[in-house]
């Protein structure tokens, strides 16, 4: 299987800031992408070096195995993208900016972008100023979307769409992983959108990939958050191997479980008396506190103090 | 009267944002009547110099339309007169305050924010409209206070202050109406400029005509840019002319608060209608983007340059008939330099040198249109399609440079077109002054040059390139009085134009401009095609 995007090593800097340091990603054909990581980590930077916007400093990127900045205009033929603040000419309406895109690409399938159209429940007719935040992603959706293209290059589509609407979306690219051979890469901050359409997942920070693999590869990233009041103390969970950060605090308690072990913990919690149970995913922010208490603490306070 | 809650606070907001532009534009225009007052000591010292200085420049009809009525020769009379197109730098700064701190931000969505806090929805724009107000207040009081300290009567340099201010308040209302009528800022500022380059346009035709003996003296009474000149500093001032002013800005500013009440966050009076579903055959490539953007302010400014034309083409013959109602003196310096046709020539390369210098501003800011699709994030997606970046760019340089190019055509032909059938020279006349108009196009071409250049090299900096126009202007302006050297005033691109219609043209200047203009437009590309596309 080739790669649709290959990254290795990309710098980029602005002033004395370092958006990308040393950056490595590679995304293979025909698959789903998550690309993860808080605010200012980066995401941002590296599309744009792959649309050629911006040149790197130093690394090398493929992107359908021609070069990113010099290939600029051949290449975007091939791929459609979804920026994530989206911008629209105020005096054109959505419906115009959909069918210009579509054309600047090579013409766009009109029974596919009045289902679309349908589907994201957006009128075409209002002028890009009338338009949320929300509906103004929802034309560069629909303009992606509706292209024939190989890859789709998404920044953090759904962060202005109600819950409604991210289902649409999420619906729209496993029809897209359907049809076959597109390539999706998905920058996103929201773990539990990547948990539901990708493949394979980056995460990154402060301008460089931290972790890369396959969903199960992360699988310790996907700890379950338990909350309890017991009646009784819970003997032996602090033993228990998959359970973490146990906290106790009277008769309420609170520890973070690994898939594995969740079974095992939930037995030793009835066992106990279970007056109240609250379990949740952990937020993305917890995982990267952990993830970076854990592995990179120190590296990251030498950086800022260079 | 009680200001609407938070208005102290916004007022603060807004000082805090125009910390570094608003001491500039109150400064600014208190510099230029010194520089005048010098250049009149030195260069007619005595007051028969002065009459004489006045017998001439009474009939230079250009210098009429663009400075005002002048009653006199004392020097307090000569430096405020000169100083005349100032009221219309105050006024058009004022509009544009007013507008930015309302309309801009209610469009950028920044006013929701502030609207959603302990904020009276009238605080914003009472604000916008106290500031402004204040600030061409102290600029009268400072302008007044630099006569005085240069040795001007004190009432005269109270009048001039107070025209000024008067000026800045009316068209600070007037912008605070334009921002309650459309839902973007850039129609708001396109109304208020037109309602400004009319009451120019009325005072000087109503100026020209009452100096000629003309029936359309009155005119001048409609323009609230000629109240600042009615107030005569210096030649018997009329202080009720402060009055009438107060209580136009009083009105413009009730009107501007009732439209307000009427309409909701973020919408115009004017409703913004429902586009089109569906694209138009012609909206497939980046020109037919670049038309759509460019196709408002192309049309509407080649009518009004057109408009504009006709009414100044037809006035000009009247110039000619000055003569007539002259003093033996300045009959015979008029003689001299060469009979009435030359008065009207005279007027007609002025006001191609004038409308050239508003072509150059339109090329500029059709060519950074560029780079307010860059920075704002517009030009992402398109960059992101297979459009290749000077494709791309070179679609809005089509703009930059056509739009003037047919507004000066334009321009240049309902002038001479008037004054043909004036004259029923037609024949003559039309391409003579057309010409005129056209003879102009390789320095504005220039700015287009010169703004696209900055913007592929080092686009932070591209509203520079106003910057440089204002220089050629204030060289322009200020130079002869100065009376510095040459190669000085060389440095204003609009000094190596050829003084058409009546003087030599000659092809080498034209040529070298376009030549520098086409090579800035190489450098632009050159740095566009090698830097990085930024948004925000």
């Amino acid at each position: 299987m080739t790669d649709a995007i290959s990254v290795a090593g990309l710098v980029k800097t602005f002033g004395s800031t370092r958006a990308l340091d040393g950056l490595d990603l590679a995304v293979r054909t025909g698959e789903v992408h998550g690309f993860l990581g808080p605010n200012g980590a980066g995401k941002s930077t590296t599309i744009r070096v792959l649309l050629g916007l911006m040149r790197a400093d130093a690394g090398t990127a493929l992107l359908l195995g021609g070069d990113p900045w010099a290939d600029a205009t051949a290449l975007h033929r091939r791929l459609a993208y979804v920026p994530g603040d989206v911008t629209l000419w105020p005096n054109l309406s959505g419906g115009e900016v959909i069918d210009l895109l579509g054309r600047l690409r090579g013409g766009l399938d009109k029974r596919r972008r009045a289902d679309l159209l349908e589907r994201f429940d957006l009128d075409p007719r209002k002028k890009g100023r009338a338009y949320s935040k929300g509906n103004r992603q929802k034309v560069a959706l629909v303009a992606a979307f509706a292209s024939d293209v190989e890859l789709l290059i998404l920044d953090e589509p759904t962060s202005g769409l109600d819950p409604l609407m991210e289902e649409v979306f999420r619906e729209t690219i496993r029809d897209e992983v359907r049809r076959g051979d597109r390539t999706v890469l998905l920058s996103s901050h929201i773990l539990a959108e990547v948990e539901a359409l990708c493949d394979r997942l980056t995460i990154i920070r402060d301008g460089r990939a931290v972790e890369t693999g396959t969903l199960s590869d992360l699988r310790h990233l996907t700890r379950t958050s338990i909350r309890a009041e017991l009646e009784g103390p819970p003997y032996g969970l602090d033993e228990l191997p998959g359970v973490h950060d146990l906290r106790v605090d009277g008769d309420r308690i609170r520890f973070d479980v690994d898939p594995s072990a969740l079974g095992a913990a939930l037995g030793r919690l009835s066992s106990a008396g279970v007056r109240s149970l609250v379990s949740q995913p952990p937020t993305l922010e917890e995982l990267f506190l952990r993830h970076y208490d854990r592995a990179a603490g120190n590296g990251r306070h030498a950086e800022a103090a260079r | 009267m009680n200001a609407p809650t938070g208005t102290a606070r916004l007022i603060r907001l807004a000082l805090r944002r125009d910390r570094r532009l608003l001491p500039l534009w109150i400064l600014f225009p208190c510099l230029v009547p010194p520089v005048f007052i010098a250049a009149f000591n030195g260069a007619y010292p005595t007051a028969r110099a002065r009459q004489e200085y006045m017998e001439t420049s009474l009939h230079n009809t250009a210098f009429t339309v663009t400075y005002g009525p002048l009653h006199g020769s004392t020097l307090g009379e000569l430096v405020t007169w000169r100083s005349g197109f100032i009221p219309v730098i105050v006024a058009l700064v004022a509009l544009l305050t007013v507008i930015r701190h309302t309309r801009t931000e209610e469009e950028a969505g920044r006013r929701e924010l502030i609207g959603s806090t302990a904020v009276s929805r009238h605080a914003a724009m009472a604000a916008a409209l106290l500031m402004t107000c204040a600030a061409c207040l102290v600029l009268g009081a400072v302008s007044a206070l630099v006569l005085i300290g240069q040795g001007l009567p004190a009432a005269g340099s109270l009048a001039y202050g107070s025209g000024l201010a008067a000026a800045g308040w009316v068209f600070a209302a007037i912008g605070a109406v334009a921002a309650q009528l459309t839902s973007g800022a850039g129609s708001a500022r396109g109304i208020a400029i037109v309602v400004l380059g009319t009451a120019f346009l009325l005072r000087g035709i109503g100026d020209v005509s009452a100096l000629s003996g003309g029936r359309l003296g009155w005119l001048s009474w409609t323009s609230p840019i000629g109240w600042a000149h009615q107030l005569r500093p210096f030649a018997g001032e009329r202080w009720w002319i402060i009055a009438l002013a107060a209580c136009a800005t009083a009105a413009l500013t009730a009107a501007a608060v009732a439209l307000s009440a009427r309409r909701d966050l973020g919408n115009g009076l004017f409703a913004a209608r429902v586009g089109p579903a569906v694209a138009p055959p012609g909206l497939r490539s980046p020109l037919g983007l670049a038309w759509r953007l460019h196709r408002g302010s192309l049309i509407s400014r080649t009518a009004g340059l057109a408009v504009v034309g006709l009414g100044l083409g037809g006035i000009a013959q009247s110039i000619g008939e000055l003569m007539n109602n002259s003093s033996p003196a300045a009959r015979e310096v008029l003689a001299r330099v060469g009979g009435p046709g030359t008065v009207v020539d005279q007027y007609f390369v002025g006001m191609m040198t004038m409308f050239a210098v508003i072509a150059a501003g339109f090329a500029i800011q059709a060519a950074l249109r560029l780079r307010a699709e860059e920075s704002e994030g517009r030009a992402e997606p398109l960059l992101a399609a297979p459009v290749d970046r000077l494709r791309w760019a070179g679609s809005h340089l089509v703009f930059a440079l056509l739009g003037p190019t047919l507004g000066l055509a334009a321009f240049g032909a309902t002038t001479g077109l008037a004054h043909g059938l004036n004259t029923g020279g037609l024949g003559r006349d039309l391409p003579r002054v057309l010409a005129a108009a056209l003879v102009q196009l390789p320095a504005v071409w220039l700015f287009a040059g010169l703004a696209f250049a900055l913007f592929g090299l080092l686009p932070r900096l591209a509203a520079g390139a106003f910057a440089v126009l204002l220089a050629s202007l204030l060289l322009g302006w200020l130079g002869g009085e100065l009376q510095l050297s040459r190669w000085v005033l060389d440095l204003s691109v609009f000094n190596h134009i050829p003084q058409l219609p009546g003087g030599e043209l000659t092809v080498l200047p034209l040529a070298v401009l376009t030549v520098t203009a086409a090579a800035l437009i190489l450098l632009g590309l050159y740095g566009l095609r090698r830097r990085d596309m930024s948004a925000g």
